[in-house]
Protein backbone atom coordinates (compact mmCIF):
# COMPACT_ATOMS: atom_id res chain seq x y z
CA UNK A 1 0.00 0.00 0.00
CA UNK A 2 3.12 2.44 1.06
CA UNK A 3 4.25 1.65 -2.52
CA UNK A 4 0.91 3.65 -4.55
CA UNK A 5 0.68 6.81 -5.99
CA UNK A 6 -1.56 7.52 -3.32
CA UNK A 7 0.90 7.80 -0.53
CA UNK A 8 0.52 10.67 1.17
CA UNK A 9 4.01 11.57 1.57
CA UNK A 10 5.35 10.53 -2.10
CA UNK A 11 5.59 14.58 -3.06
CA UNK A 12 6.11 15.98 0.84
CA UNK A 13 9.25 18.40 1.11
CA UNK A 14 11.61 16.50 2.85
CA UNK A 15 14.74 19.08 2.55
CA UNK A 16 14.35 22.44 1.19
CA UNK A 17 17.37 24.70 -0.18
CA UNK A 18 17.73 28.24 -0.77
CA UNK A 19 19.40 30.38 -2.88
CA UNK A 20 19.07 34.06 -2.99
CA UNK A 21 18.87 36.13 -6.63
CA UNK A 22 20.33 39.39 -6.28
CA UNK A 23 21.47 42.44 -8.40
CA UNK A 24 19.87 45.78 -9.19
CA UNK A 25 16.77 47.09 -9.40
CA UNK A 26 15.14 45.85 -13.08
CA UNK A 27 17.63 43.85 -14.27
CA UNK A 28 16.00 40.66 -14.39
CA UNK A 29 15.97 38.80 -11.15
CA UNK A 30 11.80 37.89 -11.58
CA UNK A 31 12.49 36.89 -15.05
CA UNK A 32 15.11 34.59 -14.10
CA UNK A 33 13.37 32.68 -11.61
CA UNK A 34 10.28 32.63 -13.74
CA UNK A 35 12.52 31.73 -16.05
CA UNK A 36 12.79 27.87 -14.56
CA UNK A 37 9.85 27.60 -11.94
CA UNK A 38 6.11 29.08 -11.46
CA UNK A 39 6.70 32.45 -9.73
CA UNK A 40 4.94 32.99 -5.97
CA UNK A 41 4.60 36.41 -4.33
CA UNK A 42 5.72 36.78 -0.84
CA UNK A 43 4.82 40.34 1.58
CA UNK A 44 7.06 41.21 3.71
CA UNK A 45 6.20 43.83 6.21
CA UNK A 46 9.60 45.47 7.04
CA UNK A 47 10.03 47.42 10.55
CA UNK A 48 11.80 50.39 9.61
CA UNK A 49 13.29 50.89 13.05
CA UNK A 50 15.36 48.07 13.23
CA UNK A 51 17.37 49.74 10.19
CA UNK A 52 19.24 51.62 13.03
CA UNK A 53 22.02 53.90 12.45
CA UNK A 54 24.28 53.58 8.94
CA UNK A 55 21.52 53.69 6.57
CA UNK A 56 20.95 57.25 5.42
CA UNK A 57 18.71 56.41 2.72
CA UNK A 58 15.46 56.56 4.90
CA UNK A 59 15.51 60.69 5.39
CA UNK A 60 12.26 62.12 5.14
CA UNK A 61 10.23 58.56 5.94
CA UNK A 62 11.24 58.28 9.55
CA UNK A 63 7.45 58.61 11.07
CA UNK A 64 6.60 55.45 8.69
CA UNK A 65 7.68 52.51 11.36
CA UNK A 66 6.95 49.84 8.67
CA UNK A 67 6.96 49.41 4.98
CA UNK A 68 5.81 47.13 2.66
CA UNK A 69 8.14 45.25 0.30
CA UNK A 70 7.07 42.96 -1.98
CA UNK A 71 9.47 40.02 -2.63
CA UNK A 72 9.48 36.98 -5.20
CA UNK A 73 10.24 33.25 -5.44
CA UNK A 74 9.87 30.32 -7.17
CA UNK A 75 10.28 26.30 -6.23
CA UNK A 76 11.83 23.52 -7.81
CA UNK A 77 10.78 19.89 -6.80
CA UNK A 78 13.15 17.16 -7.42
CA UNK A 79 13.03 13.89 -6.29
CA UNK A 80 12.60 12.14 -2.43
CA UNK A 81 11.30 15.11 -1.46
CA UNK A 82 13.89 17.87 -2.14
CA UNK A 83 12.92 21.28 -3.17
CA UNK A 84 15.35 24.33 -4.14
CA UNK A 85 13.77 27.83 -3.33
CA UNK A 86 15.11 30.93 -5.14
CA UNK A 87 14.52 34.26 -3.65
CA UNK A 88 14.96 37.48 -5.23
CA UNK A 89 15.88 39.77 -3.09
CA UNK A 90 14.41 43.61 -2.80
CA UNK A 91 16.66 45.41 -5.14
CA UNK A 92 16.76 48.39 -3.72
CA UNK A 93 19.92 49.49 -1.34
CA UNK A 94 17.46 50.91 1.59
CA UNK A 95 15.96 47.48 2.05
CA UNK A 96 19.51 45.40 2.24
CA UNK A 97 19.09 44.92 5.95
CA UNK A 98 16.11 41.94 4.96
CA UNK A 99 18.75 40.00 3.10
CA UNK A 100 20.48 39.10 6.10
CA UNK A 101 17.66 37.00 7.33
CA UNK A 102 16.73 35.93 3.89
CA UNK A 103 20.45 34.46 3.83
CA UNK A 104 20.93 32.99 6.43
CA UNK A 105 21.46 29.71 5.54
CA UNK A 106 21.48 29.77 2.01
CA UNK A 107 23.37 27.23 -0.08
CA UNK A 108 24.75 30.11 -2.76
CA UNK A 109 23.38 33.54 -4.41
CA UNK A 110 23.43 34.33 -7.68
CA UNK A 111 24.42 38.44 -8.15
CA UNK A 112 23.00 39.20 -11.88
CA UNK A 113 24.63 41.90 -13.71
CA UNK A 114 23.38 44.04 -16.15
CA UNK A 115 26.87 45.20 -18.15
CA UNK A 116 25.61 48.80 -18.67
CA UNK A 117 25.74 49.59 -14.84
CA UNK A 118 27.79 46.94 -13.69
CA UNK A 119 28.13 49.26 -10.60
CA UNK A 120 24.56 48.46 -9.44
CA UNK A 121 25.73 44.94 -8.35
CA UNK A 122 28.52 46.03 -6.35
CA UNK A 123 26.93 46.15 -2.90
CA UNK A 124 25.71 42.62 -3.70
CA UNK A 125 28.90 41.14 -4.24
CA UNK A 126 30.04 42.84 -1.01
CA UNK A 127 27.56 41.57 0.78
CA UNK A 128 27.91 37.42 -0.18
CA UNK A 129 31.38 38.00 -0.11
CA UNK A 130 31.68 39.62 3.63
CA UNK A 131 29.41 36.50 4.58
CA UNK A 132 30.99 33.88 2.85
CA UNK A 133 27.95 32.99 1.00
CA UNK A 134 29.41 31.07 -2.49
CA UNK A 135 28.32 32.97 -5.55
CA UNK A 136 28.06 33.02 -9.12
CA UNK A 137 27.81 36.25 -11.62
CA UNK A 138 25.47 36.06 -14.33
CA UNK A 139 25.65 38.99 -16.85
CA UNK A 140 22.57 39.34 -18.62
CA UNK A 141 22.91 39.97 -22.00
CA UNK A 142 19.90 42.21 -23.04
CA UNK A 143 19.32 42.88 -26.62
CA UNK A 144 21.31 45.73 -28.19
CA UNK A 145 23.86 45.77 -25.12
CA UNK A 146 27.36 45.22 -26.39
CA UNK A 147 28.84 41.80 -25.80
CA UNK A 148 31.75 41.19 -22.89
CA UNK A 149 33.37 38.32 -22.56
CA UNK A 150 33.30 36.77 -19.04
CA UNK A 151 37.03 37.57 -18.45
CA UNK A 152 36.25 41.14 -19.07
CA UNK A 153 32.86 41.51 -16.70
CA UNK A 154 35.37 39.51 -14.31
CA UNK A 155 37.86 42.02 -13.99
CA UNK A 156 35.52 45.08 -14.46
CA UNK A 157 34.25 43.55 -11.40
CA UNK A 158 37.03 43.10 -9.37
CA UNK A 159 35.86 39.74 -8.20
CA UNK A 160 37.93 36.80 -6.52
CA UNK A 161 39.01 34.78 -9.76
CA UNK A 162 37.56 31.04 -8.34
CA UNK A 163 34.10 33.53 -8.91
CA UNK A 164 32.32 32.24 -11.75
CA UNK A 165 30.87 34.41 -14.57
CA UNK A 166 28.34 33.79 -16.27
CA UNK A 167 26.88 35.04 -19.64
CA UNK A 168 23.54 33.98 -19.55
CA UNK A 169 19.52 35.07 -21.47
CA UNK A 170 17.06 35.19 -18.29
CA UNK A 171 14.47 34.77 -20.21
CA UNK A 172 15.70 30.74 -21.40
CA UNK A 173 15.27 28.35 -19.47
CA UNK A 174 18.59 26.75 -20.54
CA UNK A 175 20.83 29.54 -20.14
CA UNK A 176 19.28 29.60 -16.32
CA UNK A 177 19.52 26.18 -15.74
CA UNK A 178 23.03 26.80 -16.08
CA UNK A 179 23.63 29.66 -14.13
CA UNK A 180 22.35 27.84 -11.27
CA UNK A 181 24.68 24.59 -12.43
CA UNK A 182 27.76 26.74 -11.85
CA UNK A 183 26.37 27.72 -8.49
CA UNK A 184 25.81 24.67 -6.73
CA UNK A 185 29.14 23.19 -8.54
CA UNK A 186 30.72 26.04 -6.56
CA UNK A 187 28.82 25.37 -3.20
CA UNK A 188 30.03 21.62 -3.74
CA UNK A 189 33.83 22.69 -4.19
CA UNK A 190 33.50 25.15 -0.89
CA UNK A 191 31.69 22.63 1.37
CA UNK A 192 34.53 20.31 0.39
CA UNK A 193 37.32 22.85 1.48
CA UNK A 194 35.49 25.35 3.44
CA UNK A 195 37.09 25.64 7.02
CA UNK A 196 34.67 26.54 9.74
CA UNK A 197 33.48 29.93 9.69
CA UNK A 198 31.69 32.12 12.14
CA UNK A 199 27.92 31.66 11.92
CA UNK A 200 26.08 33.69 9.80
CA UNK A 201 25.09 37.21 11.08
CA UNK A 202 21.96 37.27 12.38
CA UNK A 203 21.70 40.86 13.92
CA UNK A 204 17.75 40.69 14.73
CA UNK A 205 18.15 38.17 17.25
CA UNK B 1 -12.85 67.02 27.25
CA UNK B 2 -11.69 64.63 25.12
CA UNK B 3 -11.83 61.34 26.65
CA UNK B 4 -8.63 59.04 26.33
CA UNK B 5 -10.73 56.79 23.66
CA UNK B 6 -10.87 59.12 21.35
CA UNK B 7 -7.35 59.77 21.58
CA UNK B 8 -6.41 56.52 20.19
CA UNK B 9 -6.62 57.00 16.86
CA UNK B 10 -4.73 60.06 15.67
CA UNK B 11 -3.74 61.65 12.59
CA UNK B 12 -0.43 59.73 12.78
CA UNK B 13 -2.22 56.33 13.75
CA UNK B 14 -2.60 55.27 9.94
CA UNK B 15 -4.73 52.51 8.84
CA UNK B 16 -7.29 50.89 11.58
CA UNK B 17 -6.34 47.74 11.46
CA UNK B 18 -2.69 47.40 11.07
CA UNK B 19 -1.28 43.51 10.03
CA UNK B 20 0.70 43.67 14.04
CA UNK B 21 -3.28 43.57 15.01
CA UNK B 22 -3.17 39.82 13.99
CA UNK B 23 -0.42 39.37 16.49
CA UNK B 24 -1.56 40.81 19.20
CA UNK B 25 1.15 43.25 18.32
CA UNK B 26 3.65 41.34 18.72
CA UNK B 27 6.73 41.58 15.77
CA UNK B 28 9.08 38.72 16.99
CA UNK B 29 8.52 34.76 17.93
CA UNK B 30 9.25 33.47 21.07
CA UNK B 31 12.18 31.21 20.82
CA UNK B 32 11.08 28.96 17.80
CA UNK B 33 14.02 30.12 15.21
CA UNK B 34 11.57 29.98 11.77
CA UNK B 35 13.27 29.99 8.47
CA UNK B 36 11.80 30.53 4.96
CA UNK B 37 12.40 26.84 4.29
CA UNK B 38 12.17 25.42 7.68
CA UNK B 39 9.16 22.87 7.04
CA UNK B 40 6.58 22.68 9.15
CA UNK B 41 3.87 19.94 9.86
CA UNK B 42 0.85 19.37 12.46
CA UNK B 43 1.37 17.65 14.93
CA UNK B 44 -2.74 16.65 15.53
CA UNK B 45 -2.75 17.40 19.16
CA UNK B 46 -5.64 18.70 20.04
CA UNK B 47 -6.88 22.44 19.90
CA UNK B 48 -7.43 24.15 23.13
CA UNK B 49 -9.85 26.93 24.40
CA UNK B 50 -7.32 28.68 26.19
CA UNK B 51 -4.73 28.62 22.98
CA UNK B 52 -7.60 31.40 22.02
CA UNK B 53 -6.15 30.98 18.22
CA UNK B 54 -6.77 33.67 15.67
CA UNK B 55 -9.10 32.56 11.96
CA UNK B 56 -5.72 33.09 10.83
CA UNK B 57 -4.11 30.53 12.56
CA UNK B 58 -6.73 28.06 11.99
CA UNK B 59 -6.00 28.19 8.42
CA UNK B 60 -2.34 27.84 8.85
CA UNK B 61 -2.67 25.07 11.19
CA UNK B 62 -5.37 23.34 8.40
CA UNK B 63 -2.32 24.43 5.65
CA UNK B 64 0.24 22.13 7.65
CA UNK B 65 -1.41 18.80 7.60
CA UNK B 66 1.00 18.18 5.18
CA UNK B 67 4.63 18.77 5.63
CA UNK B 68 5.16 22.91 4.13
CA UNK B 69 7.75 25.23 3.91
CA UNK B 70 6.84 28.63 5.30
CA UNK B 71 7.63 30.42 2.38
CA UNK B 72 4.64 28.57 0.90
CA UNK B 73 2.63 29.41 4.15
CA UNK B 74 3.24 33.52 3.50
CA UNK B 75 2.59 33.08 -0.12
CA UNK B 76 -0.40 31.39 0.21
CA UNK B 77 -2.26 32.86 2.91
CA UNK B 78 -0.66 36.67 1.83
CA UNK B 79 0.07 38.13 4.75
CA UNK B 80 3.62 39.91 5.28
CA UNK B 81 6.36 37.26 6.30
CA UNK B 82 6.74 38.48 9.96
CA UNK B 83 3.25 38.26 10.65
CA UNK B 84 3.33 34.40 9.63
CA UNK B 85 6.89 33.80 11.82
CA UNK B 86 4.10 35.20 14.49
CA UNK B 87 1.29 33.13 14.31
CA UNK B 88 3.36 29.80 13.69
CA UNK B 89 5.59 30.64 16.30
CA UNK B 90 2.35 30.29 18.78
CA UNK B 91 1.66 26.86 16.94
CA UNK B 92 5.07 26.03 17.67
CA UNK B 93 4.97 26.83 21.63
CA UNK B 94 1.50 25.37 22.03
CA UNK B 95 3.06 22.34 20.49
CA UNK B 96 -0.09 22.28 17.28
CA UNK B 97 2.95 22.56 14.57
CA UNK B 98 6.33 21.06 14.45
CA UNK B 99 9.41 21.73 12.62
CA UNK B 100 10.57 18.44 9.80
CA UNK B 101 14.43 18.15 10.79
CA UNK B 102 15.98 18.52 8.30
CA UNK B 103 19.78 18.54 9.34
CA UNK B 104 21.14 19.79 6.01
CA UNK B 105 24.90 21.64 7.37
CA UNK B 106 27.90 20.31 8.36
CA UNK B 107 29.84 21.40 11.59
CA UNK B 108 31.74 24.35 9.17
CA UNK B 109 28.02 26.19 8.48
CA UNK B 110 28.07 24.49 4.60
CA UNK B 111 25.93 22.23 3.17
CA UNK B 112 26.53 18.58 2.45
CA UNK B 113 27.97 18.07 -0.23
CA UNK B 114 25.71 14.95 -1.26
CA UNK B 115 23.04 16.71 -0.57
CA UNK B 116 24.26 19.74 -3.09
CA UNK B 117 24.96 16.60 -5.46
CA UNK B 118 21.46 15.38 -5.78
CA UNK B 119 20.18 19.54 -6.11
CA UNK B 120 22.83 19.06 -8.72
CA UNK B 121 21.53 16.43 -11.04
CA UNK B 122 17.90 17.66 -10.09
CA UNK B 123 18.80 20.79 -12.42
CA UNK B 124 20.37 18.49 -14.71
CA UNK B 125 17.24 16.98 -15.74
CA UNK B 126 15.19 20.53 -15.87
Amino acid sequence: MAYENSDPGADDPRVALKILVAGGFGVGKTTLVGAVSEIRPLRTEEDLTDVGAGVDDLTGVERKTTTTVAMDFGRLTFADGLRLYLFGTPGQERFWFMWDEIAYGAVGAVVLADTRRLEDCFGAIDFFEHRRIPFVVAANCFDGARRYSAEEIQDALEVDPHVPVVLCDVRRRDSVKEVLIALIELAIEDSVTATPAPLPAHPHR
Amino acid sequence: MEGPKERWVGRDAGPLVRPYTITKGRTRTSGVRLDLVTILVATWNPVRDHMRLTSEQHRLLAMCRKPITIADLASEIDLPLKVVHVLLGDLVEHGLLQEVPQQQQTPTGRHDARLLMRVLNGLREL
